[in-house]
């Protein structure tokens, strides 16, 4: 089932699509089954003797199963490249590295835009609603499938640090170490106001025909690259936007109209017109939706503590950056109180940058510094090193 | 072991094996590293500065970046065996909140404090006219991060009006073994220049079920002089 790609750089490459029989549905939130149910997936290295070496990395929002190769759509390098790789962060000689692309994702995992087996036809909007929970009960669909019983460690930042959060309170048995970079517990007010001006730019694009755009012949681009556009914003800080573009003009002077005339307009637009080529627009709504619904003291009578009492075992790595502003700092500060107070061991820091809430994605040497100390002592003491 | 800062060795000996531990202020994790290696405790620091924070991690303990004035509060009763609070009382904004914390999340508090009473920094004070600044206290009024200085006095006062018991006290000097000493001893409050003190509540039973031995030495309540130290071997 496995489609073995040939070894690039020296480095086991694997994975494919694992496609689970109807009888093995996902078992959603909604109280909704997902059958047949696939999982686009990405291995780097190989599987040790005693199983003990997988480390489960999550991808965010707009992200998928592609961390550290080539991405087949836009054919640009993995977006955690720079951590996986012989001699760095996730050294795919030591650990057995898996990427798996979200349920509700666009990217080979079953999704909005995947067949509806009544039907035959795409989902669009009959899609169940999905949660992080299902994400999370999918992987570890996934882990089991791939015959591991227990994770070294599941990484992830921004939405991949909230599955994290849910593997630890859904699966402590399951798990080594954690680490949650650039996260929340739950979604704010604000995350779920933003999120809605792009579901809301992509339904009242004409090309969305409520959801059915697919068998339209059609994609609503404008909406989700306003979408994307919006979100983009939000990734970034006041900061490094000023750093990169102030006021500058695409051109000399003015052009008294509607052009844009500002770097930043033409960089937002760039960003918005790349992202609709390769991404679903279905999808963004769903994930959106999930991420909106996250809250994941709420099963706890609101505790979040209680969350993570099964996880004491588990060694926890909580980063946010100091100029986040989509999950700032007291919301990763949160999670760490709640571990603390469920008994877990936590390490917290918060990384001094101006580059926002995507610092995670980009050159930020005391990230490199914290996850390497954390990730070396965590390997020593599952006997890894 | 000599390179340890005496009042490491002193908390090294009182820390009973994996125990766990606190540690508020860990700085570059030291100290916690030292109790894991050598009493294979359980350890958790919280630290304040970035670079701390770092080499913690780098040094594979589990740390906080977090300040002891604030985050003690969320850390549930009970939680830890000891809190160490090392020579940073002195620079929390509410001391006595702090102190009455370090109690409620452990059984026991280990606590240093520069000692306001020594005859260095009353002799500054006195033929001066100036802020002391002496071996213990080494920075001018205008940069010292310490805020709420106090004697040996005004220390075993505030546990006495918390309602905490002194299991044990050493004086700590620079460069020198610890001294075990009976804090209440008003000489004590002229000569220990920093004072370490091993605190348990009073109004609950003796929490640990193995105290640790001989804690500083035995220090017999004296009437002249302070016994001289017992030490024990490293």
């Amino acid at each position: 089932m496995t489609a073995q790609a040939p070894i690039t750089a020296g480095i086991e490459i694997g994975g494919g699509t694992w496609r689970f029989p109807a009888s093995q549905p996902l078992r959603l939130d909604s109280g909704a089954k997902l059958a047949p149910l696939e999982i686009g997936y990405k291995t780097y290295g190989r599987l040790n003797e005693a199983k003990s070496n997988a480390v489960l990395v999550c991808h965010a929002l707009t992200g998928d199963q592609h961390l550290a190769s080539t991405h087949p759509v836009t054919g640009k390098p993995g977006w955690w490249d720079r951590f996986v790789g012989p001699g760095l962060l996730l050294d795919p000689e030591r650990y057995f590295i898996i990427c798996t692309n979200v349920v509700g994702g666009c990217m080979g995992s079953t999704g909005p835009a995947s067949l509806d087996p009544a039907t035959n036809a795409p989902y669009g909007l009959k899609f169940p609603v999905i949660t992080i929970g299902d994400m999370v009960r999918a992987q570890a669909m996934l882990i089991e499938a791939l015959g591991i019983d227990t994770l070294f460690a599941a990484i992830g930042g921004s939405m991949g640090g909230m599955q994290v959060l849910q593997w630890a309170a859904d699966y402590p048995e399951k798990l080594f170490s954690a680490v949650c970079i650039a996260a929340a517990a739950r979604h704010s007010a604000q995350n779920i106001a933003f999120h809605e001006v792009g579901r809301q730019a992509i339904m009242a694009d004409p090309n969305w025909h409520q959801g059915a755009y697919l068998a339209a012949g059609v994609r609503p681009e404008k909406g989700l690259a306003v979408a994307r556009m919006a979100a983009h914003i939000t990734y970034l800080s006041e900061a490094a936007l000023q750093r990169k573009f102030g006021r500058e003009l695409q051109r000399d002077g003015l052009s008294w109209g509607f052009d844009a005339d500002f770097q930043v307009e033409s960089y937002l637009r760039h960003q918005g017109t790349s992202f609709v080529d390769r991404f679903d627009a279905n999808s963004y709504l769903y994930i959106t939706r999930a991420l909106d619904y996250f809250d994941l003291g709420a099963k706890y009578g609101g505790v979040l503590a209680e969350a993570f009492v099964k996880a004491r075992h588990v060694k926890f790595c909580v980063l946010s950056f100091s100029s986040d502003w989509l999950y700032p700092t007291p919301e990763s500060r949160d999670i760490v109180r709640a571990l603390n107070g469920a008994g877990c061991r936590a390490s917290f820091a918060e990384i001094q940058t101006d580059k926002g809430h995507d610092a995670f994605f980009l050159d930020e040497p005391l990230l490199d510094q914290t996850l390497r100390g954390f990730l070396a002592a965590q390997s020593q003491a599952r006997g890894l090193a | 072991m000599s390179a340890i800062r005496e009042d490491f060795a002193e908390i090294l000996k009182l820390v009973r094996p994996n125990a766990r531990v606190l540690d508020i202020g860990c700085e570059d994790g030291e100290l916690l590293e030292l109790l894991t290696r050598e009493k294979g405790v359980d350890g958790q620091g919280l630290e304040i500065s970035p670079q701390g924070v770092a080499a913690c991690l780098a040094r594979g303990l589990a740390v906080v970046q977090g300040d002891g004035d604030r985050d003690l509060d969320h850390f549930p009763t009970r939680a830890f065996d000891y809190a160490i609070l090392s020579k940073t009382l002195q620079q929390m904004r509410e001391p006595r909140h702090v102190l009455s914390e370090l109690l409620r999340i452990a059984d026991q508090a280990v606590v240093s404090v520069p000692n306001f009473g020594h005859w260095k920094v009353r002799w500054a004070l006195v033929s001066r006219g100036r802020m002391p600044e002496t071996g213990a206290l080494p920075e001018p009024w205008w940069s010292t991060p310490n805020i709420h200085l106090c004697t040996l006095r005004d220390f075993t006062a505030l546990c006495d009006e918390l309602d905490l018991r002194i299991d044990g006290c050493a004086a700590l000097a620079d460069g020198k073994p610890a001294r075990p000493i009976d804090p209440r001893q008003p000489i004590e409050n002229w000569r220990a220049e920093t004072a370490l003190f091993l605190l348990s509540r009073r109004s609950e039973p003796q929490a640990t079920a193995t105290p640790p031995q001989n804690l500083f030495g035995e220090v017999e309540l004296p009437k002249d002089e302070p016994p001289k130290p017992k030490r024990r071997k490293r």
